[in-house]
């Protein structure tokens, strides 16, 4: 993963890089997004909605976890609070990776950052390495997949009545082998196995006693206590 | 093309709160420097959030989910991730159809 050190990488280079790093993800949301547009014309939304959703919502967990709790009529504070609780992620996520993209322009920044999602959020992470990301690198990555999501879930919009249930593909486990393989790039100490394993424990338990969409919180919570609790401690001089 | 009001508020305002979310760590980043038990915490979130969004599908949907869960994890420690996206759907089709 090492540039040569002769010369530094040009805008072609890191954009190119950054379509080989998210490319992996973006055939994982195509299924996703199809699964998108297709449920959501059977809750009575139009492909003007798919589109609006998927474009300035871009949320893909948020976007299905509305259409399944969506009926009629549309029920806007069980929609907001799922989405709240779904999304909180972001703020510390995006809290994260600020200081490696600050150097960037703010209006970038804030484009950017409307379109950072699990995904191109790892990959950016993992780029920057705790130092800076490149201009072309974050900003490609993220309109390729804004682009590849709005494509999909439209897509889905405009087929899902013609191919029925997409789940009989398996297409809906998509997005949770993605997540395990993502989560599997983070599980590299004893203490993040142990961060995995409790987070695993407390979202299936709020999941079976609270129900959707408290598991997302209770899980992240329990995962980031055990993280705080079972580190050294130490605070460097 | 006949988006109504309800639909239209509903998905304005879920993309609001989205917007908010992930905004608001841009705006506290650069002043926010975690250190000790704080960093182990920060450090935790990508894991524990991940984790958390997916835990209910493979622990408590059903067999054939956790089965193919955990095959799913075993190949992400060996395989790049579209193979273990691959390994994970023809796991989880093979158990709730043809094994099943």
């Amino acid at each position: 993963m090492t540039t040569l050190a002769s010369h530094p990488p040009s805008a072609r280079d890191e954009i190119r890089a950054a379509i080989l790093d998210i490319a992996p993800a973006l055939v994982a949301a195509a299924p996703i997004g199809l699964l998108y547009g297709a449920l959501a014309t059977t809750k009575g939304l139009d492909l003007l909605d798919v589109a609006l959703s998927s474009g300035l919502i871009f949320a893909g967990g948020a976007q299905l976890a509305a259409i399944q709790i969506w009926t009629v009529p549309v029920p806007i504070a069980a929609l907001l609070l799922s989405t709240l609780l779904i999304n909180a992620r972001y703020v510390l996520m995006s809290a994260s990776l600020a200081p490696k993209v600050a150097h960037l322009p703010l209006l970038g920044r804030i484009l950017g950052f409307h379109v950072l999602a699990d995904e191109n959020w790892a990959m950016s992470e993992r780029r920057a390495g705790g130092g800076r990301i490149s201009a072309p690198y974050f900003f490609g990555m993220g309109v390729v997949f804004w682009v590849n999501w709005m494509a999909f879930s439209v897509l889905g919009a405009l087929t899902g009545p013609l191919i029925g249930d997409p789940t009989r593909f398996g297409a809906d486990f998509a997005f949770t082998a993605m997540f395990i393989a993502l989560t599997a790039g983070f599980a590299r100490s004893r203490l993040s196995i142990l961060v995995i394993v409790a987070s695993a424990a407390a979202a299936a338990l709020a999941h079976l006693t609270l129900g959707p969409p408290w598991h997302v919180l209770a899980g992240a919570i329990t995962g980031i206590a055990v993280a705080a609790l079972a580190s050294p401690g130490e605070v460097p001089a | 093309m006949s988006t109504d009001g309800a639909t239209l508020f509903a998905i304005l305002g879920m993309a609001a709160t989205t917007f908010a979310c992930r905004i608001s760590g841009l705006i506290l980043g650069p002043r926010f420097r975690p250190q000790g038990r704080l960093r182990a915490a920060f450090d935790a979130i990508p894991p524990a959030v991940l984790t958390a969004v997916i835990a209910p599908t493979v622990l408590v949907t059903g067999w054939p989910e956790t089965v193919a869960g955990l095959v799913t994890v075993w190949a992400a420690f060996r395989f790049p991730m579209l193979a273990t996206i691959l390994v994970g759907v023809v796991a989880v089709v093979a158990l709730r159809h043809g094994l099943g």
